[in-house]
């Protein structure tokens, strides 16, 4: 199972989310700087947590314009796994692959906790080591997670069921609209959240939750594969 | 060389310069200086930068150990973990900038920490902040909280560091000062550490990181002086952080680190190129010569004077080895940040700065840096507080009540609103998070080992008595190292004061230092790194006196630690140590009976490590698994964080004794700690072996905390009282009244 992490500038959790990989799969991913301009052949691409480029402009504008993201555009329209973590969803938004926007929390203030998530779609290549409504734990740490889109996108997602995880039992920590804390694509292929799953991936975490979702994504892209 | 401005003995004291300490300059240069010179002796040799007052005091305290591989006099001290690794660390005041400006005085002031760590090849892992404001109802406190949490929040949190512990406190002493102590630690490989003391002649000293611009000009200066109603003005005088540069600076330093290519690094703090280009060049006995004409500039027309004094963040000047330069180069210019040959190493011991073809400053260098002005300040002895016996303060009419309004008042109340705006999880080593004892961080890629971070002080203690005040600070943060079940290794000491030249400010100083010196070497604990913050004071009113005192402990076994947490149903809880007596100085003292009198509760060091070796001991072989010490609040307190923490109720006799002693009183050297009944019987007898007071407390189980004859609250009751008083204040919709109204 191969791997690779988008490495820019600014970023800080890419550390957490190569330990994490490293753990997982057992073998390091593979590390992609912000000026290349193609993606080594991989079963998933993660854009990692942080701050790139210091969220100057907007959180993710700048590194949405980089030479990597288009090569992570490409490779999405592949239908390459790609998995965007916090900074990474928005970066994701940023570059159009996903819809909707991550406003200033409500609070206006960072929030660093422990949420519960609800897998409302575990059908996807993100999900399905987790059962249907399963409450899943996971930390937050953000100061721009609330997620918006108008009312046409918003209904769009949920016919279509690309809403993946939701705040639960009322611990959304952003005021994220209809508690929406991660969606895929249309093609089901990109998948943003701003919760850290690679923060909860071994007993000293606390937990395990957050593996499953790299679970399911590497398992999927093996079957996909085999 | 010519003066354009006329040195006139206003611009002298201006620039903090005293009239005596300006004789001493002409004599060391036989003329009168330009004004960048003058800028640069007024930089070099203010309290902040030289220690002046304070030098004297600090050369008392014990600075080597086993495990010390560089004590005071480097950016950060340098500790053996073992394994050929080493942790890196120190703490330092951000104080006057935080109270002009709290988000970005705040902010640079965990940047120029981290830095300070990084500058030594270690990659940060850990931070703290010891934050102390005014009485909540003093109108500027609110305002400073939200700015100074943000601040923390905003710089570590995009920086990438995990913020792991800290100190929140109010008290109307500081209500025009508030303290902002910030503290980082770093891992580094034992033989991969970086110093300042420049080697060679004739090498480049090159620039690295950030632009130069006008912001922090005179920072340092002002740090040194005393607030009064024109504080407004100097707003201009705090810098402004970028932590996205400093992330980036962080990944270049340590990338450039393992090229071979650094001889000498030193990170561009207080008085920015002035002090770290003197640092270094006296360090290693040198001469520097710079070129001011090749810094890179984000403003125009920047005078010398401006270059020299300037604070902009996010800088650091290096000697390089001249045949690495391409390579060098390469990085920096790969992580967007400047790379610029601004000088050289000479042999001649000058300082000596070139602008536009002039030469505008030719100092000796060993006499602006380490050998700069000392006093031996004039200082009286604090008059000792008498005695208050328990019986002279009336007893609670209703304990539980008692215990509600210590758990919901401002100084003992949850911090979940402040640290929650900190990252405290990013690098996924923390295991544990503010609200227990001490932050405890794995050492990355280490199968076994973690260390634990606190920063203590309880300032009412110091008031009333600076000596055992410092003690008590160096005794509590080894306490809580030890009720992790961590070996205290090393301590850094950030000393807040008042202005030394008034004697009864600097008998505090005096007197703390030998506190704190006293019980580091009791504890063979001894201070590593540090910083002197002095002046702190507003219309002629000092702050307590806080000489917050952060420690590092190592955990060789990271299975075997204890939390506040972990209280199981069934759990059998003792008291280590003796029952409560002492109420003077106390916090039930100031926050139920609003009165701040008495002596603190006695420092006895040995009785501390007896108790604290013990517990260590049955923390480290499994059996005891929950831990808390007891300090503000004493026993009941103690108990009942560890209840609502883990959520799970007590059923508890304390003893015999007067009420609020034995539930509030807050002797030193004690601990709570929890142990399954398998185990009783074996920690009983090694007690009594030891000669360590224990006193079994009860078990636990239920949904209340009991205490027989005394309180029954349910834990959810004490829950609420905890966690509300915070977010309530800070949203507006209470104003409690402060804590000795």
């Amino acid at each position: 199972m191969k791997t690779a992490v988008v490495l820019l500038p600014g970023l800080n959790r890419d550390r957490d989310m190569i330990a994490a990989l490293t753990t997982i799969t057992g073998k390091a991913p593979l590390t992609v700087w912000q000026t290349e301009t193609a993606l080594p052949d991989v079963d998933l691409v993660v854009v990692p947590g942080g701050f790139s480029f210091g969220d100057y402009l907007r959180a993710g504008a700048i590194a949405a314009r980089s030479p990597v993201m288009r090569a992570v555009a490409e490779a999405a329209a592949k239908g390459v796994p790609v998995l965007g973590v916090c900074n990474g969803f928005q970066i994701l938004c940023e570059a159009g692959l996903l819809p909707g926007a991550l406003m200033r929390n409500a609070a206006l203030r960072f929030v660093c906790r422990e949420v519960k998530l609800e897998v409302t779609n575990a059908r996807t290549r993100f999900s399905t080591a987790y059962r249907q409504g399963q409450i899943i734990r996971c930390p937050v740490a953000h100061h721009d997670g609330n997620y918006f889109a108008d009312e046409a996108t918003l209904k769009g997602l949920q016919d279509n069921d690309r809403i993946v995880f939701r705040y639960a039992e009322g611990t959304n920590p952003n005021g994220a609209i209809n508690d929406i804390a991660g969606i895929v694509n249309a093609a089901g292929n990109v998948l943003g959240m701003m919760p850290h799953p690679e923060n909860l991936i071994e007993p000293e975490h606390g937990g395990t939750d957050g593996r499953g979702i790299f679970e399911s994504a590497l398992g999927a892209s093996q079957s996909v594969a085999a | 060389m010519t003066a354009e401005t006329e040195i006139t003995p206003e611009l002298v004291a201006a620039h903090g310069i005293k009239s005596e300490e300006y004789q001493r300059v002409l004599g060391l240069i036989g003329r009168e200086p330009t004004l960048t010179e003058l800028g640069i002796f007024s930089a070099m040799w203010n309290e902040h930068c030289s220690y002046k007052s304070s030098k004297r005091w600090l050369r008392t305290l014990p600075t080597k150990g086993e495990r010390v591989i560089q004590g005071p006099g480097e950016n950060a001290g340098v500790v053996d973990i073992g394994d050929g690794l080493c942790v890196v660390f120190k703490m330092e005041s951000h104080n006057h900038p935080s109270y002009i400006e709290p988000y970005q005085g705040a902010a640079t002031g965990v940047g120029g920490i981290l830095r300070d760590v990084f500058t030594m090849g270690a990659r940060p892992i850990a931070a703290m902040n010891a934050l102390r404001f005014g009485a909540p109802d003093h109108p500027k406190t609110r305002h400073l909280v939200a700015g100074v949490v943000s601040g923390v929040g905003g710089y570590g949190n995009s920086f990438g560091v995990p913020t792991v512990g800290g100190e929140v406190n109010f008290h109307a002493r500081y209500n025009g000062n508030c303290l902002v102590n910030a503290f980082a630690a770093g891992l580094a490989r034992t033989d991969a550490i970086f110093y300042s003391e420049a080697k060679g002649v004739g090498l480049p000293v090159v620039y690295l990181g950030a632009k130069t611009g006008r912001d922090g000009v005179g920072g340092a200066t002002m740090a040194s002086a005393e607030f009064d109603e024109t504080i407004e003005e100097k707003r201009p005088t705090v810098q402004v952080g970028d932590p996205f540069t400093e992330k980036c600076l962080l990944e270049a330093c340590l990338e450039l680190m393992q090229t071979g290519a650094v001889i000498a690094i030193q990170d561009m703090g207080a008085a920015g190129l002035t002090c770290s280009a003197v640092e270094m060049g006296a360090k290693g006995d040198l001469g520097i010569e710079l070129d001011l004409g090749a810094v890179p500039v984000r403003e125009a027309k920047m005078t010398a004077y401006e270059m020299m004094l300037s604070e902009s963040q996010e800088r650091m000047l290096m000697v390089l080895d001249p045949g690495k330069r391409d390579v060098a180069e390469a990085i920096f210019v790969k992580w967007g940040l400047d790379f610029a040959i601004v000088g050289k190493t000479t042999d001649d011991k000058r300082f000596r700065v070139l602008f536009e073809g002039r030469e505008v400053a030719n100092l000796p260098i060993k006499e602006l840096g380490d050998e700069a002005p000392e006093y031996d300040r004039p200082w009286v002895e604090p008059k000792p507080r008498p005695v208050l016996a328990a019986a002279d303060v009336p007893s609670p009419r209703d304990c539980g009540a008692a215990l509600l309004s210590l758990l919901a008042s401002p100084d003992l109340c949850s911090r979940r609103w402040v640290f929650e705006q900190y990252d405290t999880i990013i690098q996924g080593n923390s295991l544990q998070r503010p609200g227990g004892d001490a932050g405890v961080v794995r050492v990355d890629g280490h199968p076994s080992k973690a260390l634990a971070f606190t920063s203590d002080v309880t300032p009412r203690y110091c008031e009333a008595d600076p000596f055992r005040g410092g003690a008590q600070a160096v005794a509590e943060c080894w306490r809580n190292l030890t009720a992790v079940g961590a070996e205290p290794l090393a301590a850094t000491d950030n000393l807040n004061f008042g202005n030394p030249e008034k004697p009864e400010l600097m008998g505090q100083f005096v007197k703390a230092v030998e506190g704190i010196g006293a019980a580091c070497t009791a504890l063979s604990f001894p201070i590593v790194s540090g910083n002197v913050s002095l002046y702190n004071e507003t219309h002629g009113q000092a702050i307590l006196p806080t000489p917050t005192i952060g420690g590092v402990g190592l955990i060789e076994d990271r299975a075997r630690t204890a939390r506040v947490d972990s209280l199981r149903d069934g759990d059998v809880l003792f008291l280590v140590g003796r029952d409560g007596t002492h109420l003077g100085a106390s916090a039930y003292l100031a926050t139920i009976e609003g009165r701040e009198e008495g002596a603190p509760p006695p420092v006895d060091l040995e009785e501390e490590k007896r108790h604290g070796d013990f517990v260590r001991g049955f923390i480290r072989d499994g059996a005891i698994r929950t831990c808390h010490d007891l300090s503000d609040g004493g026993l009941a307190v103690a108990i009942a964080e560890i209840c609502m923490a883990s959520r799970l109720g007590a059923t508890v006799e304390a003893g015999e004794g007067a009420d609020h002693a034995i539930l509030f009183g807050e002797d030193q050297g004690r601990y709570v700690v929890a142990l399954s009944e398998a185990e009783v019987g074996r920690f009983e007898s090694a007690a009594a072996e030891a000669g360590v007071p224990i006193r079994r407390l009860g078990a636990a189980g239920g949904e209340r905390l009991s205490i027989a004859g005394r309180l029954d609250l349910t834990v959810r009751a004490m829950t609420v009282a905890h966690e509300s008083w915070f977010p309530s204040y800070m949203s507006g919709t209470v104003l409690e009244p402060s804590a000795a109204a």
